[in-house]
This record gives C-alpha cells, structure tokens and sequence, in this order.
C-alpha cells in the first residue's frame, strides 16, 4: 500500500532526521564548550576562591557551587571520595554560582564562616541540611542558623561579617565570571580547564583521571 | 495518492488523505522541533510555549490515527486542537511583538515569554515558527474538509 509506505519513510525520515542534528549540535556544543573554557581560562580561578587540597596539586578541580543546589549537594561527597582516592594529587576551588533565590545570602554566611575559620565544616554542615534550610528550591537564610550551631561558629561575629563589602564583592565577580564561562547549571566542573564533554559524575571521573594520567607524578 | 484523472471516484478522498498527512508532516516536525529545542538545546520552554506543545503533541499522534483508514472525523479532532493552538501562538507573537501591555502578560516568574531566545535569518523566532506551523495545519485541515464536503 502506498499510502502507508509514505507515512512509514516520513516517520523514519523525521526520526532520523531529529537524531543526527541532536549528535552534531551535541558534538558542536561540546567544542564550543572547550574553546571557550580555554579562551576564558583567567575567569577559571580567582585568588579569593575558597580551595582544598594542596596548592601545587597537579589536577585542580574547578567547581561552580550553589549551596542551594541538591544537585551540589549531592555530588559533593563524590568529589570528596575522587579527592580520597587521589591523595594530595588534586586541588578542589569552590566558586559560588547561588542560582537559588536567597542563596547568596547563604553564600555571604559561608564566606563569613571562612573568616572564623570554619569554612569547610560549615559548608558541610549545610550540604547535609540542605532540605531543611531550602525547601521549594528558595534558599531561606533564617534557617540555617541551627545548622551551624554544632559547627563552633561565633553566630553574632557571622552575622556582622556577612555584610562585608568584599562578601558582595566575591559573590559579584563569580556571578560574572560564571557567565563569562558559559555556567548556566549548577554543579559545573572544570578539570585543569576542561569542561565535563556531559554532565555526570563518570564524565567528572573520567576527567579527572585523564588529567592525573597526564600530570606527573609526585 | 496520485488518482489518474480529476472527478475519479476516489479522487477526492486520495486528495483529502494528502492533505491530512501534509498537515501531520507540519505536526510532527513541530513537535521534533520542540523536543529539539527543549531537550537537546535545553533551552527552557516558558509559558505559553508550553500550552502550544500541549495543542501541537497531540495532533502527532491524533492526525495518523484519521489516516489508516481514512476518517474525516479527525478532522474535527484536529481542528479543536490546532485552533487554541494557533490562538495561543498568536497571542505569544502579539506578546514579543510589545502589542499586548506587560499588565496581561501570563508569565511573570520563570522563563519571561516575551524573551527571545532564537532569531534565524533575522526575523524567524519561535513563536513566529509556532504560528506558521498552527496556520499550515488548520489550512491544510480546512482544505482537506471542503474537498471531503463536495
């Protein structure tokens, strides 16, 4: 029947029609991806980003973070086992991208912490309570406070240092350098400069051994 | 499809039928465009964006099923789909065009459905490619009704 051989090669035509753009935008996009993380690289790493691990570690993960983002919270024990399973070979750089409503709110917190000292496990503590302190994808400040009690934080001092100018100021300039990158979506990573080809948590692994592959070892 | 001679028994049916598979060509482009545009591009559909996908979807699927065996009545399913549907683009184009004041604007949060995303050749956008689309179908239904009426 003719008719239905004609419906049959439209439908064939569109599907494959629809497949192959979608592998060479994806394909086009992810080259984009790496030249412009590489034509950017001075928006990589600021030197008032918070790091972890040693400065001269030769794979430095770059990550942009939303401590609102329960997908940043959830990768980020993985990054800390990738870490663990690598000692002292990589170096984690945190750059704030608070999408979330209210999030940089929380941000600003954070970096208050930093200035007590107490910046990692009051990130941690966070992480962990995220739904608590961020229900409906709106990040509330008021209600972390309980979170960070456990932390050993001068709340009163927190409170005061997170109107700090340079707070702002950082937060700023990692919004902007966010965009500069392309970041659209949090958590993104970047591994010695090269973004993930997709996202994920192999991809992510992938890269990171490629990299300590062809990092000398120490 | 191709009925040898005008006033043919058949002829208009095979005329109506072309019409109909021309008007789900239109369909399931649009909606592989769309798929396209939110799930490869992952560009977020706003809005009204989303109540054309709900109008435009269906007719994919709906249109074949009037096709094999050939029923006028889907014509009538089609038409109440493709009419919102275009209504709603319509709306949407008057929107990014500035017609309609922001006060009547549906969507305030989210994806701003006056933002134009995508600009080909200068002047196509997606609403614009929604309504051409909405407008093709409902031609080409139309069509495919006043030859079944004869």
């Amino acid at each position: 029947m003719k008719q239905k051989t004609l419906f049959i090669i439209a439908v064939v035509c569109l599907l494959l029609g629809f497949i192959v753009a979608a592998l060479l935008y994806n394909v086009e996009r992810e080259d984009q991806a790496s030249q412009y993380a590489a034509a950017n690289n001075a928006a990589l790493v600021r030197m008032h980003s918070p790091t972890l691990g040693p400065a001269d570690a030769p794979v430095v993960i770059v990550e942009f973070l939303d401590p609102a983002c329960e997908t940043c919270a959830a990768f980020y024990p993985l990054v800390k086992q990738i870490m663990a399973a690598n000692p002292g070979q990589i170096r984690l750089v945190l750059r704030y991208a608070p999408f979330h409503k209210g999030s940089d709110q929380v941000v600003a917190a954070l970096e208050a912490a930093r200035k007590q000292g107490k910046y990692w496990p009051a990130l941690e503590a966070l992480l962990k309570a995220q739904a608590d302190w961020a229900p409906h994808h709106r990040a509330e400040v008021d209600l972390i406070w309980k979170h960070l009690e456990g932390v050993g934080l001068n709340l009163q001092q927190l409170r005061n240092d997170m109107k700090a100018p340079e707070i702002a100021g950082v937060i700023e300039q990692d919004l902007l350098d966010a965009q500069n990158l392309k970041v659209s979506k949090t958590p993104e990573y970047f591994v010695n400069g090269k973004p993930l080809p997709r996202f994920g948590i192999e991809p992510l692994k992938d890269l990171v051994d490629e990299a300590l592959r062809s990092a000398p070892r120490r | 499809m191709n009925a040898a001679q005008a006033g043919a028994p058949g002829h208009d049916e095979s005329t109506a039928w072309t019409l109909i598979f021309g008007a789900w060509l239109v369909a399931a482009a649009s909606t592989l465009g769309a798929l396209f545009f939110g799930e490869v591009m992952q560009l977020p559909p706003c809005t009204l964006c989303w109540y054309q996908r709900i109008f435009m979807f269906p007719l994919t699927l709906i249109l074949p099923l009037g096709l094999f065996p050939l029923d006028r009545k889907v014509l009538r399913y089609g038409f109440a789909l493709a009419v919102p549907g275009g209504l709603v683009a319509v709306f949407h184009l008057l929107l990014v065009a500035g017609l309609i004041p922001e006060s009547i604007k549906p969507c305030t949060q989210g994806v701003p459905c006056s933002e134009t995303v995508i600009v080909w050749f200068g002047f196509l956008t997606i609403p614009l490619l929604s309504a051409v689309a909405f407008g093709t179908i409902i031609a080409l239904l139309v069509a495919a009704h006043l030859r079944s009426c004869k």
